[in-house]
């Protein structure tokens, strides 16, 4: 015999060859400036001098000890327990009405799809348009009907939920296609099986629907709980974080006591309860995959 | 046990008529094989029958029930799938029980059907698995138990066998035909493997580009085709047919003209027989290798079968034939070999495709 293979050694290697451009990449660009944050969130730094000292955990203790950091870290939490169902919710029922054939049901994906392409400045200033307290859409729609003096954003208790909604119109159109991709994978014989067994509509969905894109559920979730909890840009453009801080997000939190303050370790403390917050929700992914793949073997 | 009738029943999509006015009537207990190629529209049927598809023009009537309106559940029947169907993350058992629970039957009435299904389709052991953890086989057998335990006016079986390997569509073909003994229950039979529709069927339906060639007892419809198609699509190989000319002579029987001009004298009466245009079909066991046959040519292929062997002769005009070689001494590829016809088993069809059988 002429053949020859490769001895598992040199395989192993071969391998590694191959994955070493984007190891070195990811080294240079994550793990690196990762630890690099780690190590900063640990020490008090003069940006000036790039003198730092270390500190120990004396920047957490201080976060905890902020009462802007605390609420900052909850309007994050609320913002993302807001919008996350929302995301499910309103996505998935665009799916399910437009989850058919024709030319109609095409235009509007499109449509919904459409928001998703644009930046978030084009948001914004749509908005803003919409929202402006005395001649924005809203306030002039909602003058017609006698109600006058509403200003979402200048409100406390409804700036964050507005935001909320502004984010929904923007980002429901990705979910809403993995939504419709998940349901164009459920065979149609199955709803035919159903409709045999005298299902209704509300039990079909129950009991057919949902179980068959319940993978996807959990992606939406978690990817959307991951991307609110990084809100940054449509917060500083509508509110900037205002009123009374009611808006502000940790990512903001994060950016105004860099780049403001130049309080670099302490903007680092603050980024490392994120990236604990987005890496517990990537374990929590994890696990819930782990439990439906348990379920379903 | 009730019967079904299709009567004027039509259906378009769109512009395009795929059963134009289709009447047809299944006696109540029968098992009835709708067999037809690919498109012919059988699917079509069976789907109408089910609701999964509108009717264009026409009625559908179970019993003396019109349910050519009313909605798939509501009909009194149950469908088995050409890909089981089953629902992915149910378990055995509550596959079995969600259409029962669907109508709100009692938890005791349900548990006693789905395990009497159980019991009868061999499932007792599986019950607690869900469908991925089953093979195909035991697949087919829920799908079956979910339309048993329905305890249905109509089961209809849509290509049920296809997606089974050779051994297990012979095996699960028997445990139908055991089923059909057991509840004497109305079975329609969707199938194109015309071995499905012949071992399994007292009657069978052969359909053509949407209308009904041939109903008839499989027998009937093997040995007596109606039509030049249906003599074509039964029977495995499909019969030969050979271009004749018919002698003009007063005798009772027609005699033919071979190609090569050689003559047999067929057991088909004369009368009403056109001269030109007919074809001559002879089934492959009525065409046996025999050197003072009337046909010759040569072997292109010999088929064994294991239990028979089938030549694939062309003949010297270029027509390949298929002759059966079963109990005979096996001829090499290439001889140059002679054909006899069994006259008594031939039929003649005539240029519109209409058969005439021997007497």
């Amino acid at each position: 015999m002429n053949q020859s293979y490769a001895t598992p050694s040199a395989g192993r290697y071969t391998g590694w060859l191959f994955v070493a451009p984007f190891l070195a990449c990811y080294a240079v660009m994550l793990v690196w400036p990762l630890a690099r944050g780690m190590w900063l969130s640990l020490n008090a730094v003069d940006l000036l001098s790039n003198i730092g000292s270390f500190v120990g955990l004396r920047n957490f203790v201080d976060l905890v000890q902020d009462e802007i950091a605390v609420r900052v870290f909850f309007n994050t939490l609320l913002f993302a327990a807001i919008c996350t169902p929302m995301m499910i919710v309103v996505g998935l029922a665009l799916a399910l009405v437009l989850n058919r054939r024709g030319r109609t049901s095409a235009v509007l994906r499109g449509i919904f799809f459409g928001a998703s392409v644009l930046s978030v400045t084009v948001v914004t200033l749509i908005w803003r348009l919409v929202l402006m307290p005395d001649s924005g859409l809203l306030a002039n729609t909602l003058k017609g009907v006698g109600v006058s003096g509403v200003a979402l954003l200048n409100s406390e208790w409804l700036a964050l939920p507005t935001v909320a909604i502004v984010t929904l119109w923007w980002g429901v159109g990705f979910p809403m296609m993995l939504f419709l991709a998940a349901l164009q994978q459920i065979p149609a014989d199955v709803y035919e099986a159903a409709a045999l067994d005298n299902t209704s509509r509300w039990r079909s969905f129950r009991h057919i629907t949902l179980p068959a894109i319940r993978h996807i559920v959990v992606l939406v979730a978690i990817t959307q709980v991951i991307g609110q909890l990084q809100v940054f840009g449509q917060v500083q453009l509508l509110t900037q974080g205002g009123p009374n801080h009611s808006t502000r997000s940790l990512v903001m939190f994060v950016f105004e006591a860099m780049f403001d303050q130049w309080a670099i370790g302490y903007a680092a403390a603050a980024a490392q309860v994120l990236f604990a917050l987005l890496l517990g929700c990537v374990f929590l992914q994890q696990w819930i995959e782990r439990r439906q793949d348990r379920s379903t073997a | 046990m009730m019967g079904i009738e299709w009567s004027g029943v039509s259906k378009r999509f769109g512009g395009v008529t795929v059963i134009p006015d289709l009447s047809l009537r299944i006696a109540p207990g029968e098992f009835v094989a709708l067999l037809g190629p690919s498109g012919c529209g059988k699917s079509t049927l069976l789907r109408m029958l089910a609701g999964l598809e509108t009717v264009s023009a026409g009625r559908i009537s179970i019993g003396e029930r019109d349910i050519t309106a009313l909605p798939p559940g509501q009909r009194g029947i149950a469908m088995v799938f050409q890909q089981y169907a089953l629902y992915p993350h149910m378990s055995v058992r509550a596959n079995m029980a969600f259409g029962l629970q669907n109508i709100a039957l009692p938890a005791e009435e349900i548990e006693r059907r789905v395990n009497a299904a159980a019991q009868m389709l061999e499932l007792q052991t599986l019950l607690e698995r869900r469908p991925a953890q089953l093979s195909g086989g035991q697949r087919q057998r829920v799908a079956i138990g979910r339309a048993v335990v329905k305890e249905p006016a109509a089961f209809l079986f849509d290509e049920p066998l296809s997606n089974l390997d050779a051994a297990l569509r012979s095996r699960t073909r028997v445990e139908l035909a055991r089923l059909h003994k057991r509840l004497r229950a109305t079975m329609l039979f969707v199938t194109h493997d015309q071995v499905e529709a012949m071992t399994l069927a007292d009657r069978m339906v052969v359909m053509n580009q949407g209308r009904i060639e041939q109903v008839g007892p499989p027998m009937e419809v093997y040995n007596r085709p109606a039509t030049r198609f249906v003599a074509g699509f039964v029977g495995s190989p499909a019969m030969n047919f050979i271009p004749v000319r018919r002698l003009p002579d007063a005798a009772a029987f027609a005699a033919v003209a071979l190609p090569g001009e050689a003559c047999v004298t067929t057991r088909v009466a004369a009368a009403s027989l056109d001269a030109e245009g007919l074809f001559l079909g002879v089934r492959p066991e009525s065409l046996t290798p025999n050197d003072a046959g009337p046909l010759a040519g040569s072997v292109e292929m010999i088929e064994r079968l294991g239990d028979r062997s089938y030549l694939h002769v062309q003949l010297q005009d270029g027509l390949m034939v298929v002759a059966d070689a079963t109990r005979r001494a096996e001829p090499a590829l290439g001889d140059t070999i002679h054909l006899d016809i069994d006259a008594a088993r031939v039929h003649l069809f005539d240029s519109a495709g209409r058969a005439h059988h021997p007497s």
